[in-house]
């Protein structure tokens, strides 16, 4: 636990700065200090919590679910096919050049404004540290081990199973921290674009309307939701994986 | 046992062969070390006996049947204890079982009879990052002894030991080789070590080889560490050293 002390006490240091500076200015809809964003956040609150934040939850949940199973298959047939890797890596690289925002009005016109659009820009932002996190753990384990199991009449599949799953294991979670706060990002990009309902498009609509702690209370609440997310999933890391301290 | 009928190989790249027309053959329960200077290719002997690499010219046999054509005739243990840091002792040392398919009854069985000829049966449970680099060894052997081949492959294992750890070891080993009935080579470039374990000592003298002088330890089992002060031995220490300190000077 004392680790977090210093942490905390520079949060609440930049936190005090943000409130003083804020006070000085006096102009909510330019900088809404610290306390102005919470009073909002507790008058809104039936709005943002059962309407917006589900909603937003809901994309960066299907969407971040699609790319773990997108990104594990392609890492999983890059590694065993070499040809795969050949053909298919330089375009999962050339997938990340595009600008997400660019795009995103796009899939608006595709989908609409249904979830799909928003889930479609999260998968595209999401996919692609998975994928290359964890063809990079298939790939980091060790040759001896494998020529080792070789000597036991180990199968490929074998091999697959009992070295380079458990060996891609930790680079599979940091992917998935990696992951989550872009998801984060990538549904409310989505939402500011073309929506109906979610916190980007919460942020959005307070925009219009110069409610400058309005527009900052969704964005709150999601950085608190991503945080909760990734310490979760390092519980789930730590309860998996009890060896790391030896690689 | 093991023979190698007039083997040559050459790793791809190389210019010339690492070893050319080799022919030897040990027999079952012999302890047979192989020395000869780093990079002389003890290795490649071993990769080509189970299998990771193939002869270019000539044959290897067991028994007078190819490898090729056998399953499950070597066990090799690697210089690295190679233990897998995710699964606890019991379940490393059952891996080379679990992967011949064996059922998990006879597994457990044969297990625990290893493990506790190893003194191993309180770590059973521990994982490998909690052992110290001898207890690792140990446990690397017994994956080694489980792997179920008649003829072991021990490629440097106490190299990395510290030295009051690895004479340890050694008594341990033949305790072990004694106990089991099981024919061992074994590499090493530490010529006491060779002389302490092995019946016969085989002495790679150049690069590419053609053949590996053989020479017999004058020493009865079981051995006890006071035999290798004796003047015989001393001779034969002296003169092994002597041999490779003259391929070192090439």
């Amino acid at each position: 636990m004392k680790k977090y002390i210093p942490p905390i006490f520079l949060g609440m240091g930049l936190l005090l700065l943000w409130q003083l500076i804020a006070m000085l200015i006096d102009a909510p809809y330019i900088l809404p200090s610290p306390i102005e964003i919470v009073y909002e956040i507790i008058e809104l609150r039936t709005a943002l919590f059962t309407v917006h934040l589900p909603s937003t939850m809901y994309v960066t949940f299907v969407g971040l679910s699609i790319s773990v199973v997108l990104g594990l298959t392609l890492a999983v047939l890059m590694d065993v096919f070499p040809s795969v890797h050949r053909t298919v890596y330089p375009i999962v690289i050339a997938s990340q050049t595009i600008p997400t925002t660019a795009i995103a009005p796009l899939f608006v016109l595709w989908f609409g404004y249904t979830a799909w659009s928003k889930i479609l820009v999260t998968v595209l932002m999401t996919f692609f540290p998975i994928t290359i996190s964890v063809f990079d753990g298939f790939k980091s384990s060790k040759r001896e081990m494998e020529e080792l199991l070789m000597t036991y009449g180990a199968s490929k599949k074998d091999i697959f199973i009992k070295l380079k799953i458990p060996t891609a294991l930790p680079s599979f979670f940091s992917s998935i921290k990696m992951a989550i706060p872009l998801s984060v990002i990538g549904a409310a990009i989505a939402e500011w674009l073309g929506a109906q309902s979610g916190l980007g498009y919460f942020s959005k609509r307070m925009m219009t309307q110069l409610n400058g702690p309005g527009v900052f209370a969704p964005i709150v609440i999601l950085s608190i939701a991503a945080m909760l997310a990734v310490a979760l999933v390092s519980i789930i890391e730590n309860k998996a994986i009890k060896w790391r301290k030896e690689i | 046992m093991l023979s190698f009928n007039n083997v040559s190989f050459t790793y791809p790249g190389d210019i010339g062969p690492i070893m050319e027309n080799l022919s030897f053959s040990v027999a079952q329960g012999d302890f047979i070390s192989i020395i000869g200077a780093s990079g002389c290719g003890k290795s490649t002997i071993f990769r080509l006996i189970n299998g990771l690499e193939k002869p270019e010219k000539g044959s290897i046999t067991i028994d007078d049947t190819p490898i090729e054509k056998l399953h499950n005739y070597s066990s090799f243990m690697p210089q690295k204890d190679l233990l897998f840091p995710w699964h606890s002792v019991r379940k490393n040392v059952c891996l080379p079982m679990e992967l011949a398919r064996i059922p998990k009854s006879e597994r457990k069985s044969r297990c625990l009879d290893v493990l506790k000829n190893a003194g191993l049966t309180d770590y059973a449970d521990k994982m490998p990052h909690e052992l110290s680099g001898g207890m690792r060894q140990r446990v690397s052997f017994a994956r080694t002894l489980l792997a179920g081949a008649d003829m072991l492959l021990l490629d440097e294992p106490f190299s990395a030991l510290d030295y009051l750890t690895k004479i340890n070891m050694q008594e341990w080993l033949l305790q072990q080789w004694e106990h089991y009935n099981k024919s061992i080579l074994f590499i090493t470039h530490d010529v006491e070590e060779a002389i302490f374990l092995s019946k016969t000592i085989f002495v790679i003298r150049s690069v590419p080889f053609r053949s590996m002088d053989e020479i017999s330890v004058p020493l009865p089992y079981p051995r006890r560490r006071e035999d290798l002060a004796t003047q015989p031995i001393i001779e034969l220490r002296e003169k092994l050293f002597e041999s490779l300190r003259k391929e070192r000077v090439k």
